[in-house]
């Protein structure tokens, strides 16, 4: 039997409205033959080195490794990319392929307003008219990179359907693409919705784990033993494990939002809390209630609040290649501040998750090798919101 | 392929026999949308009555969901207010089953594919069969996306209904049509559900070709609100759904308002 390409394990697939297969095979086609081409991948590499600035540093973060009980510890500098986060790398290659396709028209769906920002800017790179959905909640608390995307010439379109948060410019997205297929190609942003995105986005992301494995490779002559990134959707998870799936000795950690406690279901940890189900195209990890209608996630961190995950992430779960944990609201404001006054680094909330597992559990690592924890942003986006917590909750922040 | 499959024929299938006896008169099926529990839970069964003494051939029921992405705001913000008011898988069949009791209308459901996961697959042929579905459409389930699923569906005792939208290339259109059930539910615009001022003016030649090389009777929805809209698809095609204008038509005029556009279209496709 062939390996179903739409799917890992039974996780992924192509759960659409018929109006979209026809894209997505054409998609898919664009993929196939972007990737027997070597023209392009030599375009994006040049992007990469050029444009965004890759390879990006794995920086040893000698303060932050002794407040975590004196682990090594290394961070992929992806915060130092061109717009600020991994989305980049994801974008520029889609609109390699959209050009490939003759699409004249971009759209996305954006949460913290990174993704958006990176589309916005490819397209401001290439002229192509670009138009992003974002939830009304993210508008608010990510106005920053609502300006920022304007002013790369971006029209900015707030949802204020359902949650008004990354599910529903999720959903608008799809709606607006269904409509104008034939000359838009949608940008996803991360590792989600129908096949191919899951393949194409990972891979787009992939160059993260290459370069991680070279560089740990070259200071310290040996691989990682952990890899830590948080989890919303999953892309810069998938992006940097991808070049360990199958390492026997590098443990693979996913941590995902926790929010205010799995308890209370105020959180975002799909995989942690959820069961399977079909959101957005995919079957995977899906945070629902007791009769399959999708429930609200809930996260400090914009790009986390989504109540879905990449189906690899689930595959990856089930069949035990990685490991998935959460981290609450709490833990990852305080993540951020440390690493700030730590390191000089001031990540962005979703990366502050990770870096908060580490702080939490990276004792259990001493003596046993180096870890490396993916800052996937940074958090300059982030500092307003972050403010306004502070002087509402001056006292759990400063005890935290 | 199942051995058992219960087998379907016009003479048991309630679909088939339907459009049989349209196409023996040279009439058009009128196929009014409902989503389930709107406005509120306790109206759903008299509208259902309305559609069905105002002249509907079959009555699509709607089972809200939190994301429907195929869907337009109309349907979005009636499915919303239906979950809001408890609206569930579970209930929206036993509501079939009373309807089901006390008329021969036929009823096809019309689901995203996640509350039937979430309900369990199996569970949810046995309990729509035995509620009375004489089909179920999953608007999320395009041909191909799962096998399995698919055939379980096609096994069924009931028609399982199949999409083609304008964007579905002519080898998989006829792919489609081969294994179709019931009839085909042609998306008539680009784009998502919801009443709109113009027709998409290839629909009619693309229907008039598809109705012409596939054997499967073709019904016409997606942006077909006006009853002179409805007579234009009606002159090329077997079946008219009707859905966001009858929602739109219920918030104006309530029970009375659904009847009357009801009527509207019901004339308006009889004198085709």
């Amino acid at each position: 039997m062939t390996e179903d390409v739409t799917r890992f394990g039974n996780f992924g697939g192509r759960f659409v409205p018929e109006t979209l297969m026809a894209a997505l095979d054409e998609l898919s086609e664009a993929v196939a033959a972007a990737g027997a081409d070597p023209t392009f991948q030599a375009e994006l590499d040049e992007l990469l080195r050029d444009y965004v600035g890759r390879p990006t540093p794995l920086y040893r973060a000698r303060r932050l490794g002794d407040a975590a009980g004196g682990v090594v510890v290394y961070l992929k500098r992806e915060d130092l990319n061109h717009t600020g986060a991994h989305k980049i790398n994801n974008t520029l290659g889609q609109i390699l392929l959209a050009r490939r396709m003759g699409k004249s028209r971009i759209i996305a769906e954006t949460g913290a307003g990174q993704h958006g920002v990176a589309t916005a800017t490819a397209c401001a790179l290439f002229g192509l008219e670009c138009v992003v959905y974002m939830g009304a909640e993210d508008v608010r608390r990510q106005a920053l990179n609502v300006y920022r995307m304007q002013l790369l010439g971006a029209e900015v379109r707030t949802v204020e359907s359902g949650t008004r948060t990354l599910k529903d410019a999720t959903n608008e997205a799809l709606r607006d693409w269904v409509a104008t297929v034939a000359d838009t190609h949608y940008i996803i942003g991360s590792v989600v919705g129908p096949a191919p995105y899951p393949r194409l986005v990972r891979d787009l992301q992939a160059v993260i784990g290459r370069e991680t494995r070279d560089q740990i490779l070259e200071r310290e002559g040996r691989l990682p033993a952990a890899v830590i990134a948080c989890v919303g959707g999953g892309s810069n998870a998938m992006g940097i494990f991808h070049a360990f799936v199958g390492e026997p000795d590098v443990d693979l950690i996913g941590v995902e939002a926790a929010g205010e406690g799995l308890e209370g279901g105020r959180h975002a940890a799909s995989l942690t809390a959820g069961r399977p189900g079909v959101l957005h195209g995919a079957l995977s990890y899906l945070l629902q209630d007791a009769n399959g209608q999708v429930a609200a996630a809930h996260s400090v961190s914009a790009g986390l609040d989504y109540p879905g995950v990449g189906p690899e992430h689930a595959y990856l779960k089930d069949a035990g290649l990685a490991h998935y944990d959460t981290v609450s609201d709490a833990q990852a404001l305080s993540a951020f501040r440390e690493l700030a006054r730590l390191e000089g680094i001031i990540p962005a909330l979703e990366s502050s998750h990770a870096v908060a597992y580490l702080l939490e559990h990276g004792r259990r690592w001493v003596n046993r090798g180096p870890v490396v924890i993916c800052l996937s942003g940074r958090g300059d986006k982030d500092v307003a919101e972050v403010a306004e917590r502070t002087s509402h909750q001056q006292g759990s922040f400063e005890s935290a | 392929m199942a051995s058992a499959s219960p087998t379907i024929s016009s003479d048991i299938d309630p679909l088939a026999a339907c459009f049989a006896r349209m196409r023996s008169r040279g009439g058009r099926a009128l196929i009014p949308y409902l989503t389930a529990g709107y406005p509120e839970p306790d109206r759903t069964a008299g509208l259902l009555d309305v559609l069905a003494e105002a002249g509907a051939d079959v009555i699509e029921l709607g089972v809200p969901f939190s994301d429907p992405v195929a869907d337009g705001p109309t349907i979005q913000r009636a499915s919303q207010r239906a979950i809001e008011r408890g609206v569930t898988l579970r209930w929206t069949l036993e509501t079939l089953r009373s309807f089901h009791a006390r008329c021969d209308v036929p009823v096809v459901l019309f689901s995203y594919l996640n509350p039937v996961i979430d309900y369990g697959v199996d569970r949810f042929i046995a309990d729509a069969a035995d509620a009375g579905a004489a089909g179920v459409l999953i608007t999320d389930l395009p041909a191909g996306a799962d096998r399995d699923l698919e055939r379980r569906l096609q096994d069924a005792p009931f028609s399982f209904i199949r999409l083609a939208a304008p964007t579905t290339p002519p080898a998989r259109l006829l792919e489609i049509a081969a294994t179709a059930q019931g009839f085909l539910y042609y998306v008539g615009r680009m784009g998502v559900t919801g009443a709109r001022q113009e027709l998409r003016q290839e629909t009619l030649a693309e229907v008039a070709a598809l109705r012409a090389s596939v054997a499967v009777p073709v019904a016409v929805g997606f942006g077909v609100s006006t009853p002179a809209q409805a007579a234009a698809v009606a002159r090329v095609a077997d079946g008219v759904i009707i859905g966001s204008a009858l929602i739109d038509a219920l918030d104006d005029g309530g029970n009375a308002g659904v009847d009357e556009l009801m009527r509207d279209l019901r004339t308006a496709i009889d004198s085709v």
